[in-house]
């Protein structure tokens, strides 16, 4: 299998504190992989340095065996990384599908105008939303809001997907509905990295999964294997669980 | 639709030519009114057309104004007049470039703060400049413009800015512009190079507000730099598209024509009283009318037809 993220020896630093230290792992191409951790672990700081947002203090971030760490958003984004966001981003004065076109117009295909429209409408049935599309983005629920940002960031065609616990919030059959998606989406052989705190969408979804704690990693495997692992019980839960 | 577009242009072309016709049939002081009043309208269309979508309130037209201004009076003697126009969006371009580079990634206040010091800089600058190095203060323009010339030239100006604004939004630019208004975040995500759009809208802005500053440069026929950077020329611009609506391709015309008119004649019957009442107008604007006439009468004619549909309907909106 070819490797499409391999992250080494990433530390970040945000004045005294260390937010993320000497992480390392990867992942390969068609692979859904979890980022697990108690609050405060660093997870959105590692989602945050993969895609752009922030750059590491040290170490190397390599797609698809090139270097990108430190570069900015946009041009990673071209470079195939698409995103949702822990808290939803929403942009609310536009519709629906400009939404949805936005990915289209600025990333790696440069669609525009009527073809640009017609991928959007795609996008949107695949999430559910396609009969909403003219709709202001601001007049959505919470659900479909998250819904249309998966179907941006679907848009861009991404080689790698990174969901920031795009799956957080949601009711039973939202969460159903949810990690039918996200399957959906495995078997189309997007590669995705999910940082998730519902452990029933953990278990469905994750053939493997790194566990940080602390910015630190402490395990990194199979999820069955990982979630058994006492280190990792120790950190969710505290010593006497483990 | 292509003939609605159709009936627009008819409309539009037929607006311009009888605008163009006005100096046939109207006195002089209409002329001078008229040479106000579409300077006002190119600048505020084009202080709009960046500051609308990106949300950066500039306190910067009078440093380009001004500068388009200068570079007329200091190149008028040497180059032909055409020229002299190329040269002076040239130099506005480039200000705006060195400006922009340095400062886009300034957000929201401090922004503004630095827009109005870069005028009084540029202002404090060309002062300095010919107190110490040329040795005089002001500077003559003779060029033989007359105001119709003038007049016919901001017309022109007018209409290529409205045009161009009109194209812009509905380009991949314009789109760009409304995402980073929304949320610069998912813009940069979604692969928009955010300094360089704010830079290539901020540019061009600063480039037809220059043009506004040259062409109407010969008007004064002696020009100083508290003529010319007279920060007075920013307020009026901002007041001006945030009236009518900064982000409406048609909101800063409608909001220049009936304030300039205003101030016009608060100037010429309070002269004393006048910067109170400006400084009045504009709380009264930002607090009535915070995103403009056009977006306020929108949310009227809006509520007026949810008030005719079901009562479950607009109960749901309430």
């Amino acid at each position: 299998m070819s490797e499409i993220l391999a992250l080494s020896g990433i530390t970040k630093r945000f004045g005294g504190l260390t937010a993320v230290n000497d992480l390392s792992f990867s992942l390969n191409a068609g692979e859904v992989m979890g980022l697990l951790g108690p609050n405060g672990s660093g997870k959105t700081t590692v989602m945050n340095m993969i895609s752009g947002f922030f750059a590491p203090t040290q170490g190397v971030i390599a797609l698809k065996g090139e270097p990108i760490q430190g570069l900015s958003p946009h041009r990673i984004a071209r470079k195939g990384v698409a995103r949702t966001f822990q808290l939803v981003r929403a942009l609310p004065s536009l519709t629906v599908a400009e939404n949805v076109e936005t990915a289209l117009a600025f990333g790696r295909h440069k669609l525009w105008g009527s073809a640009a429209r017609e991928r959007a409408l795609h996008h949107l049935q695949e999430v559910g939303l396609a009969q909403r599309a003219d709709e202001k983005a601001s007049d959505l629920t919470y659900i479909d809001q998250k819904r249309m940002e998966l179907a941006r960031a679907l848009a861009a065609e991404p080689d790698l997907l990174l969901l920031d616990e795009w799956l957080a919030g949601l009711n039973p059959t939202e969460l159903r509905t949810g990690i039918d998606l996200i399957r959906s989406l495995e078997r189309r052989g997007t590669t995705i990295l999910l940082v998730e705190h519902v452990m029933d969408a953990i278990r469905a979804l994750c053939g493997r999964c790194v566990v940080m704690n602390a910015g630190r990693k402490i395990a990194d495997g199979p999820t069955d294997d990982v979630l058994r692992d006492p280190d990792v019980v120790r950190a969710y839960l505290g010593d006497d669980h483990a | 639709m292509t003939l609605k577009h159709l009936g627009f242009a008819i409309f539009f072309l037929a607006l311009l030519a009888a605008l163009a016709c006005l100096p046939l049939y109207a006195g002089e002081y209409a002329v001078t009114l008229m040479i106000g009043m579409t300077g006002y309208v190119v600048m505020a269309t084009a202080w709009g057309l960046f500051s609308g979508p990106t949300r950066y309130v500039s306190l910067a037209t009078v440093a380009f104004f001004g500068i388009g201004a200068y570079t007329v009076s200091v190149l008028s003697e040497v180059l032909p007049y055409a020229l002299v126009l190329v040269a002076a969006a040239l130099v506005g371009l480039a200000v705006a470039l060195v400006v922009g580079l340095a400062t886009l990634r300034l957000a929201g206040v401090y922004f503004v703060i630095f827009s109005f010091g870069l005028a009084e800089l540029v202002r404090q600058l060309v002062t300095w400049y010919e107190v110490n190095i040329t040795g005089t203060l002001g500077r003559y323009i003779f060029l033989p413009v007359t105001p119709e010339g003038i007049y016919w030239q901001l017309l022109g100006l007018a209409a290529a800015t409205i045009l161009f604004s009109w194209a812009i939004g509905r380009s991949r630019l314009g789109l760009a512009l409304k995402v980073i208004g929304d949320d610069e975040v998912v813009a940069s995500h979604c692969g928009i190079n955010i300094a360089g759009v704010k830079l290539a809208l901020f540019s061009i802005s600063a480039v037809i507000i220059t043009l506004v500053g040259a062409i109407q440069a010969p008007r004064w026929t002696y020009i100083e730099p508290s003529i010319v950077f007279n920060p007075t020329t920013s307020f009026l611009t901002l007041i001006m598209a945030l009236l009518g609506g900064a982000n409406r391709l048609w909101g800063p015309l409608l909001g220049a024509i009936p304030l300039f008119l205003l101030f016009e004649w608060l100037s010429a019957n309070f002269p004393n009283h006048y910067p109170i009442i400006l400084g009045l107008i504009f709380i009264a604007i930002v607090f009535v009318l915070p995103k403009g006439v056009l977006a306020a009468v929108e949310t009227m004619v809006s509520r007026r037809s949810a008030a005719k549909a079901p009562a479950a309907v607009s109960e749901a909106t309430r």
